[in-house]
């Protein structure tokens, strides 16, 4: 079980929060602009790499944010948590 | 038609009715709840209009006479007061442009307080948290889970704990704590 | 029957009193302080257990977890019995009952002993080549007969009568293994004041130190020591020494999980008190002191009852004053047997020689042994056994070839020296390292916040062992233990052996019986890779996971295919390092305690009533309310009617709320929902649909405007935590901008509903401060009043057809509420319904349930939705995904229509396909599938609603349906049965 550093909360137990798949898929601010190979790109098609791996997550159980995890996920070592918004570190 | 008027005590029933709980761990009934929500301009006139401090840190508490505000997340808050106190008015009053959000709980939650040397003990029977007194200092109070439930945990001192449980979970929380009180008092 | 192996001193346990206990039927008698297997040896007990596949009479080999062998049921009864538990692990208490497996009918005559004379005949991999054909006799004969004779414990039938406690926990040093080095460890990092828990596997702990009597510690014996030190851990107030506990499992992030046994020694436990707790413990970091395990040696027949481990004989000599045997042959390739003979020696054992695998025998130890006057064969080694259901003889011979004696012993004790427990090491993805000169994988680099100290590290001596728990503690202790010379020595493979190693069975997998040879035939058959030899011949995957045949078999594929041991690898390790009873697992969580049953303010009051309940998600809602001896169908049919034509009542409290709040509340449902809400006027409602971003519906619910920037959503039951986390996910990550909270008030509010014709006048005489007239609260608005003198949000709604109110109250007032409405309704006739009828009527009227009608693959046009959509919107969520060609391009996707079958009374089974043509060969061509089927009560006929592809185009045409007893006849119609014009909803 995971010990996932919450950028609100500091570190808590995996089964507070709810995974949210990988981080920085964009949904485009006015999606009429985007061809339809794109939208399905943007609905269908995540990374899945094996080693660092940037991914939401949301402290369900805790204060309720959305936030992003840089995790190896090999290792399941986790590099860094951010906020929403905040860059890829 | 006044509104807020409380109906008669005897028509409510919270989940736990019912249940009277021992020294080191009972229901307590009734209450006001509300869940307040506010971006951070909007902090200073709530804190005002309340007259509780909402500048403390994420998962403490600010404890003001029989009223308490625990700040469960960066821009939530979770009012405990007393059953007659409406704050919508004030809230209104204080913060004209709208920019907050009050909904009104009481009914959703119970609360359980849960007292004694080994409550921390009882607790981490099924919560995951760290309950050392300086990982969970006197004040802290956070969302967490105790089994399955969803609580909201609040450290009232060194050995007492405020638990508030929506309401259907209660009866399942109750019963736990029940079954690991008894394996602490043997 | 006396315990004719006990000695009279020695050994720490309490002789002042005497226990019974019975192993198949028969009495014997122990003392505290006994395992169950010190206790058979002390009364000459070594048969314990016939073997897996061979049923070969099996003995006590080791004095740990790591046993293979005696395998043991203890309970007494059904209800408290536990399978294959490791004699060396139980605790001896007065009148254990305890039983062998894997015989019948009895231990000593066991029939199946007959796979034993056709070895030859059935080597690893049998089952894969010889049980093929013909192919249904495998599942019908051939598994359920290797089932029964392969296979170890029984399984108990009854319910565990036992409770079982959990505990997370967090300390800043987890010590695993309290021996000298994990003793030294937990006393030094309880000195930097950190919080320590130290645990144990065995029931006292001391580890090495328990059978010690030679070694010095800081100038007192290691006994006293040991009691001094755990008497300084216990008055540590940081310190938690749990005994009796496994660290059976290392997860990421340094959890570890542990198994502490609280009542199985305790004989006839107390049920009320939990028999064990499963501890989920953070560590800041372990400290792994888990020790060596001793390896056998592989040669023909090492496994006749009376063969064991050197150093489990001096342990069951030392710590329980147990002679293993009358005499004893020592084979060896390790100095720790000596140590064992000069100890039985002493202890009045007759040793009928030491063999010893290595070329020269030479050392202190060997020294001592031949100043002894013990017989020292060098460069020798054991080529056969003797003895049926116990030793009675072996050969000796020189490794290089030459004359062979015959010895009679009833004991032999071997040694292939020690290997490190790095099991817990390599769970936490911590790299192993082979050490050629200790031929065992050692810890490399941690991949956690872990160290290994002690003989677990590869370090044998007490002094080493001291040092490293010490340093890796962190408080700077240090201790000075003076001891007998450091045992050294080892040997991993097979024994060389001069005769036809095809006639012969040298086991290296007691608990699976893999033998050497089957090894090397895996290698003959082509396979490789140590995974590969692993499956093909079981080795390794038994309970005990290889931890004595693991290396042997590893030396043999080095030798066989030339390759170096680290080449060829090791498998994987993984949890539970020794087996642990499911119950720790489930913990608390069995029966009403299994998960949260959550119960509206409402469902005690139908309870009362006779109502049945159905599981809905955890919430338990009251499916009908049966009448004297009313059935399902009949109560449904009595529920409908009174609905259709006076009043009706229902609980819809578990409908999910949420309130939506802020100055751009309208916005945000906008983009969330495929309706346009800006135009809503506070005080009306609508009925929204929800969609993924993929265009297909998740959920759908009423939702009511109550000010400009407030509006109260409902979602489906099953979908409110879904749906608050979708907004969530929304609003915090794509939507940010906008100044709008949700608050989940799901809890908060009972909803009452009330429909039927006579709806208003039962409500009206409860409502102050609200007008219910059609006029001032027509349908789909709402209004904010007291009903029953409670506070109210008052939907004038419908879920039926009927005229219809929806009366949300906070939900603690909700019983009371309803009471009244109840009361209030007595003259109408109100008839409290379930949820079978609610589904039932809004069938009648066509209306969706998601979930039901819809799978995730449905639009809002395909059930006939598709002009909710707001049109002049630049989007919502799954707006794009919809404008895809690829959906504009479809013609014959499935819709939502109704069908009537050409038998009234006929039911379809909801899932059931719809085709054109009955008779068309299989496969057919699927139109389509039934999503609801009930039988209407107001139609008098049964009524279906399916997903047909192109289905509105289909109005009026003949379709089958075929199902279990026959194909229906179905006409295809609109999904709105009943009142089309829906005149009914203004009562």
């Amino acid at each position: 079980m995971l010990l996932i550093p919450c950028p609100y909360c500091g570190p808590r137990p995996e089964i507070e929060f709810a995974y949210g798949g990988e981080a920085h898929v964009v949904r485009a601010a006015d999606p009429r602009q985007v061809d339809d190979a794109g939208w399905t790109e943007f609905l269908y098609f995540r990374n899945n790499p094996r080693g660092d791996h940037a991914e939401r997550w949301r402290h369900a159980f805790g204060c309720g944010r959305f936030f992003n995890v840089k995790r190896n996920t090999y290792t399941d070592q986790i590099e860094a948590s951010y906020r929403i918004g905040e860059t890829r570190p | 038609m006044d509104n807020l008027a409380i109906p008669p005590a005897a028509m409510r029933r919270s989940s736990l009715s019912g249940q009277e709980g021992g020294p080191t761990c009972r229901p307590i009934a009734g209450g006001g709840r509300f869940s307040l929500r506010l971006p951070p301009a909007s902090r200073q006139p709530a804190a005002l209009a309340l007259g509780l401090d909402l500048e403390a840190n994420i998962n403490r508490a600010a404890v003001s006479g029989g009223r308490a505000a625990l700040r469960l997340g960066p821009d939530e808050w979770l009012l405990l007061l007393p059953e007659a106190e409406a704050p919508a008015a004030a809230l209104a009053g204080a913060l004209p442009g709208g920019l907050y959000a009050l909904t009104e709980i009481s009914h959703r939650q119970t609360a359980i307080v849960l007292e004694g040397g080994a409550a921390a003990d009882r607790l981490n029977a099924g919560c995951p948290l760290d309950l050392d007194l300086a990982a969970f200092p006197v004040g802290m109070a956070t969302r967490t889970l105790f089994f399955k439930a969803e609580i909201v945990l609040w450290r009232q001192s060194e050995t007492c704990f405020h638990l508030e449980v929506w309401r259907s979970f209660a009866p399942y929380v109750w019963e736990l704590l029940g079954v690991i009180g008894r394996e602490y008092a043997s | 029957m006396t315990q004719a192996f006990r000695r009279a001193k020695g050994g720490r346990i309490d002789r002042s009193r005497t226990l019974s206990f019975s192993f198949d039927g028969k009495s014997y008698a122990g003392h505290p302080g006994d395992t169950l297997a010190s206790a058979l040896l002390a009364n000459g007990v070594h048969l314990v257990g016939r073997s897996f596949k061979y049923h070969r009479p099996r003995g006590i080999l080791t004095a740990g977890s790591e046993e293979p062998n005696a395998l043991v049921g203890v309970g007494r009864d059904d209800a408290h019995y536990t399978p294959n538990l490791r004699a060396p692990q139980v605790e001896l208490y007065d009148g254990l009952v305890s039983e062998s497996q894997n015989r019948s009918p009895s231990l000593t005559r066991d029939y199946a002993a007959i796979n034993d004379v056709f070895w030859r005949f059935i080597p690893s991999g049998f089952y894969y080549k010889t049980f093929m054909w013909p192919k249904k006799a495998w599942t019908k004969f051939f598994e359920p007969r290797i089932r029964e004779m392969a296979g170890l414990g029984r399984s108990p039938k009854t319910p565990d009568a036992a409770r079982y406690a959990q505990r997370f926990a967090h300390c800043d040093v987890l010590v695993v293994g309290a021996g000298p080095a994990g003793i030294a460890a937990a006393l030094s990092a309880a000195k930097t004041g950190a919080r320590v828990i130290l645990c144990d596997e065995q029931a006292e702990p001391g580890g090495a130190l328990l059978a010690e009597p030679d070694a010095m510690i800081d100038g007192v014996s290691a006994a006293q020591w040991l009691q001094g030190a755990l008497a300084q851990l216990a008055a540590h107030k940081n310190v938690r020494v749990l005994p009796r506990t496994i660290a059976f499992g290392y997860f990421p992030h340094n959890l570890i999980g542990l198994a502490q046994s609280l009542t199985d020694h305790e004989g006839e436990r107390d049920d009320a008190k939990p028999r064990g707790r499963l501890w989920q413990v953070r560590a800041g970091e372990v400290i792994i002191a888990a020790g060596a395990i001793e390896r056998p040696l592989v040669f023909p027949d090492n496994d006749r009852p009376g063969i064991m481990l050197a150093e489990a004989a001096r342990i069951y000599l030392e710590r329980y004053g147990v002679l293993p045997g009358q005499r004893a042959l020592i084979f060896t390739a390790h100095d720790g047997a000596y140590r064992t003979a000069l100890a039985l020696h002493r202890a009045g054992c007759e040793i009928a020689g030491i063999v010893d695998l290595r070329p020269k025998a030479d050392g202190p130890w060997v020294e001592a042994a031949r100043q002894a006057g013990l017989e020292v064969h060098a460069a020798a080694t054991v080529t056969a056994t003797r003895g049926r259901l116990r030793l009675t003889g072996a050969t000796i011979a020189p490794i290089k070839g030459g004359s062979a004696i015959e010895v009679a012993c009833d004991t032999l004790l071997m040694s292939g020296g020690f290997t490190p427990s790095v099991h817990l090491f390599s769970q936490s993805r911590g790299k192993l390292v082979f050490d050629a000169t200790l031929d065992a994988f050692l810890p490399g680099a941690p991949a956690e916040a872990c160290r290994v100290v002690g003989s677990a590290a590869g370090l044998a001596s007490l002094q080493e062992a001291l040092e490293s728990g010490a340093e890796a503690g962190g408080g700077g202790t240090r201790h000075q233990a003076a001891n007998a010379p450091v045992a050294q020595g080892g040997f991993i493979g097979v024994v060389p052996y001069h005769g036809d190693p095809g006639a012969v069975r040298a086991f290296l997998d007691y608990q699976n019986d893999v033998t050497a040879k089957d090894v090397m035939l895996a290698l003959r058959e082509g396979m490789q890779s140590v995974e590969h030899v692993k499956r093909f011949t079981t080795n390794g995957m038994a309970s005990d996971q290889g931890k004595l045949s693991n290396m042997n078999a590893l030396a043999i594929m080095s030798a066989v295919l030339h390759k170096p041991v680290p080449a060829i690898g090791t498998t994987t390790f993984r949890m539970p390092y020794t087996p642990v009873p499911f119950g720790y697992f489930a913990g608390y969580a069995r029966g009403e305690l299994f998960e949260p049953a959550r119960r509206t303010a409402i469902d005690g009051w139908a309870a009362a009533q006779g109502a049945v309940f159905e599981d809905v998600g955890l919430w338990k809602r009251a499916r009908y309310f049966p009448r004297g001896a009313e059935d399902m169908h009949k109560a449904v049919a009595r529920e409908c009617a009174a609905v259709r034509q006076g009043v009706g009542i229902f609980d819809a409290s578990t409908l999910g709320k949420i309130e939506v709040v802020g100055p751009d509340a309208a916005e945000f449902l906008n983009r969330m929902y495929i309706n346009a809400w800006t135009k809503l006027a506070p005080g009306k409602l609508r009925y929204g649909i929800l969609l993924r971003e993929d265009g297909f519906i998740i959920d759908d619910g009423v939702i009511g405007r109550i000010s400009d920037t407030r509006f109260h959503v409902t979602t489906t039951t099953g979908g409110a935590a879904r749906v608050l986390g979708m907004m969530e996910d929304y609003l915090q990550t794509e939507f940010p901008e906008l100044n709008v909270w949700l608050t989940s008030t799901t809890e908060q509010y009972a909803v009452i509903a009330v429909q039927g014709p006579k709806a208003r006048a039962v409500v009206a005489p409860l409502v102050e401060g609200a007008d219910l007239s059609a006029e001032a609260l027509p349908h789909m608005s709402m209004v904010e009043c007291r009903v029953a003198g409670v506070p109210a949000r008052l939907f004038r709604v419908s879920f039926t057809g009927e005229l219809g109110f929806e009366i949300n109250v906070p939900a603690d007032y909700g019983q009371a509420v309803w009471e009244a409405l109840m009361a209030c309704g007595q003259p109408h006739g109100i008839t409290p319904y379930g949820t079978e009828t609610m589904h039932v009527l809004r069938a009648e009227k066509g209306y969706i349930i998601v979930g039901q009608e819809t799978d995730g693959t449905v639009t809002p046009d395909d059930v006939g939705y598709g002009g909710m959509i707001g049109k002049a919107k630049p989007d919502f969520v799954g707006k794009r995904a919809l404008a895809r060609k690829a959906f504009a391009a479809q013609t014959n996707r499935k819709q939502l229509v109704g069908l009537l079958t050409d038998d009234p009374a006929l039911l379809l089974d909801e899932g059931a396909q719809i085709v054109a043509d009955p008779t068309q060969p299989k496969p057919m061509t699927m139109l389509g599938h039934i999503t609801s089927s009930y039988w209407s009560e107001t139609l008098g006929r049964s009524i279906a609603l399916a997903l047909l592809r192109d289905g509105r185009a289909r109005t009026g045409e003949r379709l089958h349906v075929p199902q279990h007893d026959g194909t229906a006849r179905v006409t295809v119609v609109s999904p709105v049965f009943y009142d089309p014009e829906g005149a009914r909803l203004n009562g």
